[in-house]
């Protein structure tokens, strides 16, 4: 019997099995970040034990950091004090750290990527849940605690138990309008917020091979959401023409060997997934969230259902009650005053040449405050080097310097209580943006043609 | 890691369903760099108001409800993958977790910490919470060795599952750290078979 792309990497990562079904996995590239790590390091002090391979971990500060006045200190304090652990831990330990004022600093997800250091077949964590989004590479890679991350940087290896196989396919065509993020926002609300949960996902069909890098990464991103450990795509001649030339990708002859290897990358005909599911592309419509959970969206032509089947009539009610909808009521039409493009789901340069092109020439409503948060320097320094951010600021978009910023409320980045925000971010959790804001899950052009408008707007609408 | 022995407590019922790790501790607590504190935040913006006084509604401001135990709906942990939600619970002073279904990160740091994950039925949980509504005091049994949920007041019992080698990290107070640092011959041997394109 055949064996799936996520079996082979699997596989060719297991260092020993444990009694009970876990498997040693080692690790082959580890992210680290400000928030989750230092209490890890810690941990090794305690043993008086160094990092095992420093050259496979790379840190970089982006949950934490200000996204204004970057060249200036860190003005709260605890933020400052978590940031510079970061800085001294690497030093301490001897790993590469991208840190604030970096060229190559960004969100962790957008920059190891753009650094070509995220690869097919590779076996990839970090001490953040959206790790889910190096999948698009064709690798292995999900999200850890602290602890986990304090056996990695001791052992290269984290101890598992082997998720079970889903296979998602979409064919078809795209209708106009409709992003990588309404795909997955789509695939969220038909399988709900624990639908993938003990499964990693390999995306395939029609749909998914037509996407570029950075669309297929903002799927990968958002597995996360329903519950899966991880997504991947099997990797193809997109994949390693995006990696082509990327400063830590292969070079030469190098990588021509590497590409060999990367074409075995496949889940084989015959083989075998627990569970499958199947949409059709043109199905899918611009997709809303109007709930606390990823799981709760809506094609923008619909209205907020009643309590969906298997839902408890008390947690949906107390959802409803937080975001101020009741069910019969449509997304479409209602005023927002806050928008957010960014975040490690939809803040690289792909999308913000994308929101560029669609405001260009137009004037944000006034009722509205809009950011974009660029999702790394370089994409930063894209950006301006194609003009995008004098199209924002002619927009009345406020185009700040790259951090996690308004998508979970840690840093100075966060949405007033009581306010809707559409945003291109990945949760719309109760105080997910800051107490008691009320998060709306969009893709960048749902989320440009909002605040053009002023309220939520369908954009296939516009774009006729 | 403390050693987890069979505990006998009352419950604290929080039947809410999809509890995300955003809820359990919010992300602006999450700058400290230690383990310890993060308690005195759980489930904060549930628990207390804007100004810091407490939300007489909320579950843990009962002073009706105490105990060991965690009582909650299904997918109880989804979301981010902050270990700060287990130190959170831990710090608190709970030391089980019982719903009908856990998120796969979560149930992972929650075991890291000596936090036992009890996965039950929907039907065991809806009676979990059925003995709590008719006696907040009610006692209930968590037996690791045998792998037994137990409502003493009604004698119904429930098998639940955990790997056999977590079951004896916890019981012996060990963590993962230790056995993989044992393993580290393997590891190096490994590295040299290892696909040579992979960490270059």
């Amino acid at each position: 019997m055949g064996k799936t792309l996520f079996d082979k990497i699997w596989d060719a990562h297991v260092v020993t099995q444990v009694e009970g079904g876990a498997d040693v996995l080692y690790i082959d590239r580890h992210f680290i970040h400000e928030v989750t790590s230092p209490q890890a390091f810690d941990g090794l002090r305690a043993r008086q034990i160094p990092v095992l391979r420093p050259r496979q971990t790379v840190a970089t500060a982006d949950h934490n950091v200000p996204t204004r006045g970057q060249h200036l200190p860190i003005s709260e304090q605890l933020s400052r004090f978590q940031v510079e652990k970061l800085t001294e831990n690497c030093t301490e330990f001897g790993l590469e750290l991208y840190g604030l004022g970096h060229h190559y600093q960004g969100i962790v997800h957008v920059i190891g990527p753009e650094l070509g250091i995220t690869r097919p077949g590779m076996t990839i964590v970090c001490g953040d849940s959206h790790t889910s989004t190096h999948g698009a590479f064709g690798c292995i890679a999900f999200g850890i605690g602290t602890s986990e991350v304090e056996q990695v940087l001791a052992t290269q290896c984290v101890l598992q138990k082997k998720p079970r196989r889903m296979r998602i396919t979409i064919d078809g065509q795209l209708q106009q309008g409709v992003l990588s993020k309404d795909i997955i926002l789509y695939i969220i609300s038909k399988l709900t917020a624990s639908g993938g949960t003990g499964h990693f996902v390999e995306y395939a069909g029609s749909a998914i091979r037509s996407l570029s890098m950075e669309a297929r990464m903002t799927i990968c991103n958002m597995s996360i959401e329903m519950g899966a450990r991880g997504g991947l795509i099997a990797p193809d001649e997109t994949a390693f023409d995006y990696i082509r030339g990327r400063a830590f990708a292969p070079q030469g002859e190098d990588f021509e060997a590497a590409v060999e290897y990367w074409r075995t990358l496949y889940s084989d005909e015959d083989a075998v997934f627990d569970t499958e599911h199947r949409f059709r592309a043109e199905d899918i419509e611009p997709m809303v969230t109007y709930g606390t959970n990823p799981g709760m969206g809506i094609g923008i032509s619909q209205a907020v259902p009643d309590v969906p089947a298997g839902s408890s009539e008390q947690t949906f009610q107390k959802s409803l009650s937080y975001m101020g909808l009741h069910s019969g009521e449509k997304m479409a039409g209602k005023p927002v005053n806050y928008v957010f493009i960014g975040s490690c789901t939809n803040s690289r340069i792909e999308d913000l040449r994308l929101v560029a092109a669609f405001v260009k020439g137009k004037k944000k409503a006034d009722n509205v405050y809009a950011m974009v948060v660029p999702g790394s320097k370089q994409v930063e320094a894209q950006a301006k080097a194609e003009g995008l951010d004098l199209i924002f600021q002619q927009a009345g978009f406020d185009f700040r310097e790259p951090g996690c910023s308004a998508c979970l409320g840690m840093n100075e980045d966060k949405i007033p209580k009581g306010e809707y925000c559409v945003s291109t971010s990945n949760r719309n959790f109760e105080g997910r943006q800051g107490p008691g804001a009320r998060t709306i899950l969009a893709s960048p052009l749902t989320a440009a043609a909002t605040a053009i408008a002023g309220r939520i707007v369908d954009v296939r609408d516009t774009l006729n | 890691m403390e050693k987890f022995h069979t505990i006998l407590s009352s419950a604290v019922p929080l039947p809410i369903e999809e509890v995300d790790t955003d809820q359990i501790i919010p992300a602006r607590f999450l700058k400290a760099t230690t383990r310890e504190g993060f308690g005195d935040n759980l489930f904060c913006d549930w628990r207390f108001h804007p100004d810091g006084s407490p939300k007489a509604d909320f579950v843990l401001n009962n002073p009706v409800y105490s105990g060991q135990v965690l009582v909650a709906g299904r997918n109880f942990g989804c979301g981010s993958s902050r270990e700060h939600a287990a130190w959170a619970l831990s710090g608190y002073g709970f030391r089980v977790v019982v719903s009908s279904f856990f998120a796969d990160i979560f149930r992972g740091n929650a075991l890291n910490n000596g936090l036992l994950p009890v996965q039950v039925s929907d039907s065991f949980l809806h009676a979990i919470f059925s003995a709590i509504e008719a006696n907040p005091k009610a006692m209930f049994e968590v037996n690791l060795e045998n792998q037994a949920f137990t409502i003493i007041s009604t004698g119904q019992s429930e098998h639940f599952e955990i790997s056999p080698y977590k079951k004896m990290c916890l019981l012996n107070g060990y963590d993962d750290i230790d056995f993989l640092l044992s393993l580290k011959d393997k590891v190096a041997s490994f590295e040299q078979g290892h696909e040579k394109v992979l960490i270059q």
